[in-house]
């Protein structure tokens, strides 16, 4: 990688992270952890998951996942058809008594997603006026290299992790580093939106992801990707000296 | 709140109302009991900011989508599926015993209440609603819980109801109470709706129990605990009302459930 350092031994005299940076980073960090936590509250009360406009316990699954009492309750009086309606649609009365927490949840998710989503359009915003994202973040043709993103892998494969703080990256770091920030997120804000009624309707939302159930499960998929980044990310700064890592992205220090 | 600022308020208010647009009046700020909670709690503040952002965001009657026929799906009954059992949830034992009666003679004798800030109190009869202009809609109830279900709904519009008793300039909520112990309050906007209705229909039959018999609201615009079941009684507010513990805000969700 001595290429891409080369190119930018501008920005490695510099602080290895810029105190923008650093802010935008445990605000986000915070935001992400508090919306995995409670997406996890809400994803329980209801751990089915669907593809279209409709799902629920009197449908079938896509997937049904084990992670509260609610899995696979069962708890339903006899089935009732309409008599009147298409499809041999039914209605079931619940008897049992949920696993519900909602109302907190619900609302602490939507708090954090309104930070999350401020605080990553101002990343967004300063990252591309300044050209962080396209220095930094954004893989170069050069980084896509067969070859570079071979080696890029062997290398961690192996293990062998450079003690480095900051910038420059390497390609899979980058890789990484804007699928989260550019595809990811963005990607979880729009699926979320498309489950409101009213919103997903209004924006198109709803019609882009053919349905608010497959919205729902897209941004539960969208969740095990972030959730993924996050248990690689946090292992990599383990790897690479966690002490110096913590002071660059705190206090902006290179450390030596 | 003084009476000046009052009288101020009435009367921007009223201008708006002459435009069509009741629930403008969100938009001023100020005296917190007229708007939903956004003091004491950060999830309430959240919440509020929400509700302000979707308000200003989205056009006062952007319609939900309608679904065809053939997308009718199957549906859950859940929470209280019957006011005069007991054992059930949210049972209410004023008005339990009062709904099985009704029940037996076939809501024959059945009433929804109209009051408040209104210019005729009245009350209807199922037979009263039902000579109105229907509204019959196909939407999506989309449930807190994660679920969703599309059946077909028919009712009056909730605007035509509040049209013919009048509602005062000053009125800027509907709260809606139901024959257990659950209780909603919407704003102008969403009971003025062209897609709210009270509905008394559902899938070319009279709305089965479990899914609010004789009369629920539709509030198409938001999540499905808005769209209480079982209903008694209609009060138009100019305050905003928290109604206690009969509301989800009393057990703690979102009062504007539109997200």
């Amino acid at each position: 990688m001595a290429s891409i350092a080369a190119n930018q031994s501008i920005l490695a005299a510099r602080a290895p992270h810029r105190l923008w940076v650093r802010c935008l980073h445990w605000l986000m960090a915070g935001a992400i952890i508090t919306l995995g936590g409670t997406g996890t509250v809400i994803l329980a009360s209801h751990p089915r998951l669907y593809w279209g406009e409709t799902g629920n316990d009197l449908t079938p699954a896509l997937i049904e996942l084990p992670i509260s009492r609610n899995y696979r309750h069962g708890g339903f009086e006899p089935a009732i058809p309409f008599r009147t309606a298409p499809n041999g649609a039914v209605t079931a009365a619940r008897t049992y008594d949920i696993f519900n927490q909602n109302g907190w949840g619900r609302s602490l998710h939507f708090l954090a997603a309104w930070i999350m989503v401020l605080a990553g359009t101002a990343y967004l915003f300063i990252g591309t006026m300044t050209g962080h994202l396209r220095r930094v973040i954004v893989p170069t043709p050069a980084d896509l290299a067969p070859q570079t993103l071979l080696r890029d892998v062997a290398e961690h494969a192996a293990l062998r992790i450079p003690a480095k703080v900051g910038p420059p990256y390497g390609p899979l770091q980058k890789i990484a580093y804007s699928g989260v920030v550019l595809l990811c997120l963005p990607l979880m804000v729009m699926t979320g939106l498309a489950m409101s009624p009213q919103i997903g309707a209004a924006t198109g939302l709803m019609a882009l992801f053919t349905g608010s159930q497959s919205a729902r499960t897209i941004h539960f998929a969208g969740f095990a990707m972030i959730f993924l980044f996050i248990l690689v990310h946090v292992v990599m700064v383990l790897l690479s000296g966690p002490r110096r890592q913590l002071a660059a992205m705190i206090l902006g220090r290179a450390g030596q | 709140m003084t009476d000046e600022h009052t009288m101020n308020r009435r009367a921007l208010i009223k201008g708006l109302m002459g435009a069509g647009a009741a629930g403008a009046g969100l938009s001023l700020g100020g005296c917190t009991q007229s708007e939903p909670p956004t003091y004491g709690n950060l999830l309430r503040m959240g919440d509020w900011l929400t509700y302000k952002a979707q308000r200003l965001l989205i056009p006062k009657a952007g319609l939900v989508r309608e679904y065809d026929r053939s997308q009718i799906s199957s549906i859950m009954a859940i929470g209280s599926t019957d006011p005069a059992n007991q054992n059930g949830p949210f049972y209410s034992s004023e008005f339990g015993d009062a709904y099985a009666k009704l029940r037996q003679n076939d809501f024959a004798d059945w009433r929804l209440i109209v009051e408040g800030a209104v210019r005729r109190p009245a009350s209807f009869s199922l037979a009263d609603l039902q000579a109105l202009t229907r509204r019959t809609q196909i939407t999506k109830h989309t449930c807190e819980e994660g679920w969703s279900a599309i059946a077909e709904w028919t009712g009056v519009p909730l605007r035509t109801v509040l049209e013919m008793v009048g509602i005062q300039p000053a009125a800027r909520y509907v709260q809606l109470y139901a024959y257990d112990a659950v209780a909603e309050g919407i704003d102008m906007i969403d009971a003025l709706h062209p897609q709210t209705i009270l509905a008394y229909g559902m899938n070319g039959q009279m709305i089965p129990q479990g899914h609010g018999a004789p009369l629920r609201a539709r509030v198409e615009t938001q999540l499905g605990y808005k769209s209480i079941k079982f209903l008694r009684r209609i009060v138009v507010t100019e305050k905003f009302e928290s109604l206690d513990k009969l509301s989800g805000l009393g057990a703690g969700f979102s009062w504007f459930a539109g997200i």
